[in-house]
């Protein structure tokens, strides 16, 4: 045991600690110039610590690393809200392609026109998928597509003269970087609360609305996975009072080929490309957002935002261009790129009706769980879903004391990574799981994944510390996340 | 989980007692620190900050989420809890004593009437 131990201890030393003086993982050439000295010596440190390592060691130094990881191309990822689908390789290829991850952002627009083919391209997609009037993909991630967004609400107002207009209402079931977009935006930010049925409160919207009303950000459908039946109402509401109604598109798995949100009356719609589109994002990005708008939005758009030019000859022309009253710049160059590449293989790849079956997939696989887990857990919306679904563990808690966040770390222990938890809050749904199987999964490990969550809860009936240590068998067991916050170690060591 | 009699609640989850004719204390309740789960960082106003009745005053982080405090009356801060911005998890051991938040000072407490009782409070929390 106590050789298993030390064996599982070496598997954690830092590339430093496995150093060797002397051993090498790679030989140079001979020298085949005259040797010379360096122009200016004091420009050289005294000491380099390096790792002196073998390649092989360096090779199992980084697969055991990533293997302490879990990804989407290891097992079932049901992360609620973030869409974690599997990202086809394929679209991996086309942005290593070297026209494309070789160019240079800087290089001129005529040496890249198959570049900036493919945003305009892109653009042109989106626009049509949401049915609005133009894009913008140079956001780097949904929250700076909110941002643009709101951007673009103050600019539209402003240049009408409009100067009164600063409040933004957002629903409880919205996203939660949509009240920080906002007020980074300069708006004042008020809650709107979820009726029973988990669509926004009509009544409190209408009191809500008034001269003052910039705008409203909904996310479509709600963090609650559910599709507001009050939609139509609400947009005409807002438009009425003036304000611009803003779309948060992160959940769009559910959406795609069925609704149009510009033809529903919204102003500006965002998509997270990484999810939607797929790009692997499990550690945080790279992101690629998008900023798609109505018609009277047009003229705020980011910039650089890439237009099209047909000479009398037929020849096309692209270029970046700045909109005439454009908010400005949101990223540096013309955002994550590669991660437009993905997103433009991907759609691509599917046409009109792969693009149409995403969202009809993803809501058939999260209404099956739903229907299979009704009765283990709380059901708090008790209808329909869309792409992923709300379970609350609070029955299961109540009987056991195992609060979703131990059903969670029991999931780890099955080999599947754990939903989100606690969003939607406390405060809309107690002891919430958010679970989005997305698309990508077939019905056996959609099944795989109910047994597991029914075992669990007959485990929080039978032997609730089981759930309470769990997980038991990862490199690292049950974390003190209370202490992590309260007193953050951030470095390794020193 | 018990509710001291001595001290009003709100819907929100935070309880007054009365110092004086013109000093309150705040915090939240056990009800509020069980539900939160560990509490990790809480933000209050500085002393002199002016907070208003049903508005918020401050933040309260546990490792499940990021919430609200409200104040359930109008007055100007005149102390605050410091030891909480070094040992949060004070607010889960002791929510009604070494837990406090905010001492302010009320221009009379009579708003406190419309307030919930320990026995209503409990009877809201069933509801």
């Amino acid at each position: 045991m106590t050789l298993l131990r030390s064996l599982e201890e070496q598997k954690r030393q830092l590339l430093m600690d496995r150093s060797a003086a002397g051993r090498v993982g790679t030989t140079f050439v001979p020298l085949d110039v005259p040797k010379t000295k360096l122009p200016d010596e004091n420009l050289l440190r005294d000491q380099l610590e390096m790792p002196e390592v073998s390649e092989s060691e360096i090779v199992r130094y980084f697969s055991q690393l990533s293997q302490f990881n879990f990804s989407i191309d290891h097992n079932f990822y049901p992360l609620g809200s973030c869409t974690m689908k599997y990202n086809p390789k394929l679209n991996d290829e086309m942005a290593g392609l070297a026209g494309f991850s070789e160019i240079h952002p800087l290089q001129p627009d005529e040496t890249v026109q198959g570049a900036l083919r493919i945003i305009w391209h892109l653009q042109e997609m989106l626009t049509e998928i949401m049915g609005m009037a133009g894009a913008n993909v140079s956001p780097k991630a949904g929250a700076e597509s909110e941002l643009a967004g709101m951007l673009m609400a103050r600019a539209y107002h402003l240049s009408r003269g409009d100067t009164g207009r600063k409040k933004v209402l957002i629903p409880d079931s919205a996203h939660g970087t949509n009240p920080a977009s906002a007020v980074v935006a300069g708006f004042h930010v008020v809650s709107l609360p979820t009726n029973d049925n988990g669509d926004t409160d009509i009544e409190a919207l209408k009191v809500a609305v008034g001269p003052d009303l910039a705008g409203f950000m909904l996310t479509q459908p709600s963090t609650l996975g559910i599709f507001d039946t009050n939609l139509l109402e609400v947009v005409q509401i807002v438009r009425e009072a003036g304000g611009v109604v803003y779309g948060d598109g992160a959940n769009l798995n559910a959406l795609l080929g069925k609704v149009k949100l510009g033809e529903l009356g919204f102003d500006v719609v965002h998509s997270n490309l990484h999810k939607t589109f797929t790009q692997p994002h499990g550690g945080g990005g790279p992101g690629a957002g998008a900023v798609m708008v109505s018609e009277r939005l047009l003229p705020f758009l980011p910039t650089p935002t890439v237009k099209k030019e047909t000479a009398e000859d037929g020849t096309e022309k692209f270029s970046l261009f700045t909109p005439p009253e454009s908010v400005g710049r949101l990223s540096p160059f013309h955002g994550n790129f590669g991660a437009l590449v993905r997103a433009y293989a991907y759609i691509r790849t599917l046409g009109n009706q792969g693009v149409s079956q995403i969202s009809e997939d993803a809501v058939i696989n999260a209404n099956y769980l739903l229907t299979q887990l009704r009765g283990t857990f709380d059901l708090p919306h008790d209808r329909h879903c869309k792409h992923e679904v709300v379970l609350s563990a609070k029955s299961l808690k109540d009987a056991h004391g195992t609060d979703a966040k131990d059903i969670c770390k029991r999931l780890i222990d099955y080999g599947i990574h754990p939903p989100t938890m606690y969003f939607p809050l406390p405060n809309v749904v107690e002891e919430s799981l958010l679970i989005e199987p997305t698309e990508t999964e077939s019905k056996e490990t959609l099944d795989q994944f109910i047994m597991v969550m029914k075992a669990i809860a007959k485990e929080a009936e039978e032997n609730p510390d089981l759930l309470h240590d769990a997980p038991h068998d990862t490199p690292n067991t049950r974390l003190d996340e209370a202490q992590a916050a309260r007193k953050p170690v951030l470095r390794w060591k020193g | 989980m018990s509710y001291p009699a001595d001290i009003k609640y709100t819907k929100e989850h935070e309880w007054v007692r009365v110092e004086s004719d013109t000093e309150v204390v705040i915090g939240i309740t056990t009800y509020a620190a069980d539900e939160l789960g560990d509490v990790v960082f809480v933000e209050l106003p500085e002393p002199g900050a002016k907070v208003v009745s049903q508005e918020q005053f401050g933040e309260i982080e546990s490792v499940k989420a990021v919430s609200e405090l409200y104040s359930p009356v109008t007055g100007t801060v005149i102390q605050r809890n410091e030891e909480l911005s070094d040992a949060p998890e004070i607010v889960n051991d002791s929510a009604y004593e070494q837990g406090w938040m905010i001492k302010v000072e009320v221009a009379d407490t009579s708003s406190l009437d419309e307030l919930m009782s320990a026995e209503e409070y409990e009877q809201f929390l069933e509801s």
